[in-house]
């Protein structure tokens, strides 16, 4: 999620008062309001408009939104003057293969536009720059720079360069391993043979993309007046677009935007700002909104939202990332007709509702157990390895079969094996609660033998209980979902029982579960400090014999 | 109540002790009714609740005697015990003294103390010479009538027993200072009516017995003992529903109601389904370790058909439409995972859906897991609740209308819509409701209408499937008034036991 910060005193200025009717504006063009202070606003910006990650980007856009500046906004590109060139080395091929360049003259930078600059810089990397990964964009004050420039890959130990934030010189690979900002995106580089480096005229190292600037061009200040602009990466069309958001956002900063000629690679001019031609149908348009608009209206609102209109085709803002079919088109309509305009409408759809069976008996069994009495309880689906096996007594040797999820965040790391462990932690943190205590769940338990399996179980606990009083709840249950069960003497059994006092409920020669007494070791471990008897249902074959 | 009505409401034991209850003491009480502590004082405390008494009670600070100060009572002080052996010999040796004596080290030395306050001894050149006249000796000393007159109520003590208490004090269990709480029963005006009336006139039937239902005359012409309906009776707490279940199961009720059939489906999926199915690029951030659970396990995909035609959506091959514009790789789709929405449910049903069912409307309420820390706000576990309807005449206003329907039903009256963004929507809507207590709108639900590039390979062509699959756990804890997101899981049975129905 990314979200920009916009000077109140500049938004009122540029755009309008913010009072409650142009804060309900914002939210309905698509942009929610995060947070608002004396000074600045914050405002969401969703991941398909990085166009919109700086205050200059959104205030174009949104301007059109109110209807002051509508249509196409066009942007004045210079041709790329003498040694506005910068040469592709085919060493970067297999690197980072990619690089969209741009020249802006004639900045008159202040301390709020500095930080603007920075910030959509950062947006960008985090957002369609996948953390730099896809794209990262370089800006350099130029009058530190001898143009041409060259693009080119360097074995690591042959780039020596003062990085920003750095007193010495160092190779490539110590950028890496020792500069913070080299640490952070070191795995980008990592294990390349030739790192990537843009080097002027005069043989300086301007930067090594996409992890940092050298100390010799340094970072734009206020004195800055014209800059060198590059994005690098993989895709060159993501480049592109890249490339217009930023020298976009320039221009309308008050900069001049002057093309540059790449050489070898990609041998075009970068920025070239060409729009796109869609076609939009006011058919599939009021058909699919619920509207019935004509053309003339159809026109006017997507000019509200940036576009050219003219005989069934927009034209698309060189900007614009996120128009991959006519549905975005249709949306924009949709966005600037108002998403509060619309009536919201049930059509008259004759259908029939069913819930799922399987649902349907769990609730029964519900139902069944709460009659007597018992409580449900609802226990997360993820569990810990010293609940579901230590405090078990299963020692570690003997863990297995169970799920473990990658990177967990808590202490929750592995899905649950049964709903047993959970019912004696319940049982653990409720000891200061009135007894006696019954409770009971029903749920999915997971497990990976060859196959990652998932099923519906069904587990009960009462304490002080033993397993009479056990038994007679589950017959119960089982006499009223109309099943016959029956309990056999369980040859193998888990450890948390006692011997001869636990049994394999029977489903027809079936085994489904287990009934029977903790044994007072477990206990011990749940610091439980009454009886306890339980049992657990594979519910499975209950499902198959009631539907 | 008038006092007829107020005397038929007397229970035996209050009948008993209504004779007496002028006594003011407890004690008393007891003793004449024949009646043990705790019921005379429950007895008492129902009568005040009649207004028939007010109970009053004090807390005062009592001297008693204590362990050492019974021992002295029975045998002596040890002053005492020592001036007698002195009465004898009149001059006695220090040590001699102590050992025919017989007081320990302690005992002595506070005797020889307080008997040369007394100005009753001299000690010279190792050697105790009395001091005192017989008469003198005879006397009791005021430690000992204080010690006589004990219990005393520390508040009213003379000057002289003040004395006394300051001197015993600080000797070891002489005497202990408690804080008593004293019980004084004022009878009010009503008392005394209801006293000097008859109370024992008729015979009054407390509990209905079997015994009693078996023979007519036990009960004929008989008056039963008025209750007080009004008074206080001890908890009890009954089996029931998790109650986040039991709004699961009214959210099941709505979307019945309105026509859905349920889809249900495993929570451990492939990447296919979850998110390559629903048009979500394979470097979307959401595909990442911190967004989502992975599971080490590689996952079968689907037939060959279907996933070309989902590679084929997101490359860009499908008609209309530019797609993501990278080569999609099938290895990341068969990465496992744990649903991190339910969404997988919904594109599963699309494909198995034959065109002569349509117009078809499904939903889905069920759990879904996201890689999240866990406190007051976060969770790893979610309920979810989906829905879509697969019609060709759909719309956006439709979409607006089903969500208007579902949210007001869950009790949110006020509801607008927003833009929004989510993959594999377009147009996309966020449903945001007013909260009426905290008086802020809330984003509460993500919808949309399903992207053709996820309908076409589902499907097999573009028919507007409305969808959407806002969270459910909001409603739930603003029914129930809950503030911390782990209070839902926690089963806590004390609360369990409190908490009230989902009444909806």
């Amino acid at each position: 999620m990314a979200n920009i910060n916009i000077n109140k005193k500049q938004f009122e200025k540029e755009i309008g008062k913010l009072d409650e009717k142009m804060q309900n504006r914002i939210m309905l063009f698509g942009t929610p309001i995060e947070n608002i202070t004396s000074e600045e606003i914050q405002l969401e910006i969703f991941p398909d408009r990085p166009d919109m990650l700086s205050y200059h980007g959104f205030k174009r856009a949104f301007l059109g939104f109110l209807g002051k500046q509508t249509g196409l906004k066009r942007y004045n590109l210079k041709k790329p003057e003498k040694d506005y060139v910068v040469k592709i080395e085919s060493s970067v091929k297999d690197v980072r293969p990619h690089t969209a360049c741009a020249i802006v003259k004639g900045l008159k930078l202040d301390d709020n536009k500095i930080k603007e600059i920075i910030e959509v810089q950062e947006k960008l990397h985090t957002t369609i720059g996948r953390k730099r990964k896809k794209a990262a964009i370089g800006i350099y004050p130029l009058e530190k720079i001898k143009l041409p420039i060259t693009y080119k890959a360097l074995e690591p130990d042959k780039i020596k360069f003062m990085p920003l934030e750095s007193s010495k010189k160092m190779s490539g690979l110590e950028i890496l391993q020792r500069h913070p900002t080299g640490k952070e995106y070191a795995h980008l580089l990592a294990g390349k043979a030739k790192f990537p480096i843009f080097v002027d005229a005069n043989k300086n190292i301007l930067s090594m993309p996409p992890i940092i600037n050298s100390q010799l061009t340094g970072k734009i200040t206020e004195k800055t007046k014209d800059v060198f602009i590059e994005c690098s990466g993989f895709d060159f069309e993501i480049l592109k677009k890249c490339l217009n958001i930023i020298v976009t956002a320039f221009s309308d900063m008050g900069g001049k935007i002057f093309q540059m000629q790449l050489k070898g690679g990609k041998n075009e001019v970068t920025p070239d700002l060409k729009t796109e031609k869609m076609k939009i149908s006011l058919e599939n348009t009021n058909k699919l909104l619920g509207l019935n608009l004509n053309e003339n209206r159809l026109k006017k609102l997507l000019e509200k939202m940036g576009y050219n209109y003219k005989n069934k085709t927009l034209e698309i803002p060189a900007w614009r990332t996120d128009i991959l079919h006519e549905v975005d088109l249709i949306e924009d309509v949709a966005i600037a007709y108002g998403y509060e305009n619309f009536v919201p409408e049930i059509p008259e759809i004759s259908t029939i509702g069913k819930e799922d069976s399987k649902e349907l008996i769990k609730k029964k069994i519900s139902e069944i157990l709460a009659g007597l009495g018992m409580i449900e309880v609802s226990n997360y689906h993820l569990t810990n390895k010293r609940d579901q096996f230590a405090l078990m007594g299963v020692p570690e040797k003997e863990e297995k079969e169970f799920i473990e999820v990658e990177e967990s965040k808590t202490d929750y790391t592995i899905l649950r094996k049964d709903l047993t462990h959970y019912l004696l932690k319940n049982l653990s943190e409720n000891i200061d609660s009135e007894y006696p205590q019954k409770i009971f769940e029903t749920g999915k338990i997971f497990s990976l033998k060859k196959e990652v399996s998932e099923s519906e179980h069904l587990a009960g606990a009462i304490t002080p209980g033993n397993f009479t009083e056990s038994k007679q709840i589950l017959e119960y249950l089982f006499r009223m979902l109309d099943i016959k069960v029956t309990l056999k003497e369980a040859e193998e059994f888990p450890s948390h029982f006692i011997e001869g006092r636990v049994a394999d409920i029977m489903l027809e020669n079936k085994k489904i579960g287990e009934i029977g007494e903790i044994h007072p070791k477990i206990l011990k471990n749940w610091k439980i400090k009454m009886p306890v008897a339980l049992f657990e249902i594979n519910l499975g074959d209950v499902f198959e014999k009631i539907i | 109540m008038d006092i007829k009505k107020l005397i038929e409401s007397l229970s035996p034991n209050e009948r008993k002790i209504l004779p007496y209850i002028e006594e003011k003491k407890i004690d008393n009480i007891c003793r004449k009714s024949n009646l043990d502590k705790v019921s005379v004082i429950r007895a008492l405390e129902y009568l005040q609740n009649k207004k028939i008494l007010n109970i009053s009670s004090k807390k005062k600070k009592i001297v008693e005697i204590g362990v050492n100060g019974a021992l002295y009572k029975k045998r002596g002080l040890p002053e005492r015990r020592l001036l007698n052996l002195l009465s004898e010999k009149r001059i006695l040796k220090l040590q001699e003294a102590q050992k025919q004596s017989k007081l320990s080290n302690d005992e002595f030395k506070a005797s020889i103390g307080s008997l040369k306050k007394k100005a009753m001894i001299e000690i010279k050149n190792g050697k105790i010479i009395l001091n005192t006249g017989k008469g003198e000796i005879s006397k009791k000393m005021f430690e000992e009538l204080f010690i006589d007159n004990l219990p005393l109520e520390y508040d009213l003590l003379s000057p002289e027993q003040s004395h006394a208490l300051a001197s015993l004090q600080n000797r070891k269990d002489i005497i202990q200072i408690k804080d008593e709480k004293t019980v004084e029963i004022g009878v009010t005006d009503l008392g005394r009516k209801i006293i000097k009336s008859d109370i024992k006139t008729k015979e009054m039937i407390e509990r209905i017995t079997p015994e009693m239902l078996k023979k007519e005359t036990l009960w004929k012409g008989k008056k039963f003992r008025r209750y007080d309906v009004s008074s206080g009776v001890p908890a009890i707490h009954g089996g029931k529903r998790h109650f986040v279940n039991q709004a699961i199961d009214y959210g099941r009720k709505i979307w019945t109601d309105m026509g859905f059939t349920e889809m249900t489906g495993n929570m451990i999926d492939s990447s296919f389904w979850v998110f390559d199915a629903l048009f979500t690029a394979q470097d979307h951030p959401g595909r990442e370790m911190q967004d989502t659970f992975f599971i080490n396990k590689k996952s079968e995909l689907p037939d060959k058909k279907l996933v070309k035609s989902v590679k084929d959506a997101h490359e860009g091959k499908i008609k209309g439409s530019k797609g993501w514009q990278y080569n999609w790789d099938e290895k990341e789709a068969q990465r496992g995972v744990i649903r991190s929405h339910t969404t997988n449910l919904s594109a599963k049903t699309l494909t198995n859906l034959k065109k002569e069912n349509l117009p078809a409307k499904f939903f889905a309420i069920g759990k879904v897991l996201r890689n999240e820390t866990l406190d007051w706000s976060h969770g790893f576990e979610f309920n979810q609740t989906e829905g879509i309807v697969i019609d060709k005449d759909a719309n956006f206003r439709h979409l607006l209308g089903y969500l208007k329907q579902f949210f007001k039903k869950m009790g949110f009256e006020k509801i607008r819509f927003t833009p929004a963004y989510f993959p594999y929507t377009e147009p996309s809507v966020e449903v945001v409701v007013f909260h009426p207590e905290k008086k802020v709108w809330l984003e509460i639900g993500a919808a949309g209408i399903f992207r053709p590039e996820v309908v076409i390979p589902l499907l097999g062509e573009y028919i507007p499937v409305l969808a959407w699959g806002p969270g459910f756990d909001r409603a739930i804890m603003d029914y129930y008034k809950i503030k911390d997101l782990r209070e839902l899981y926690k089963n806590d049975i004390t609360q369990l036991r409190k908490m009230k129905f989902w009444i909806k």
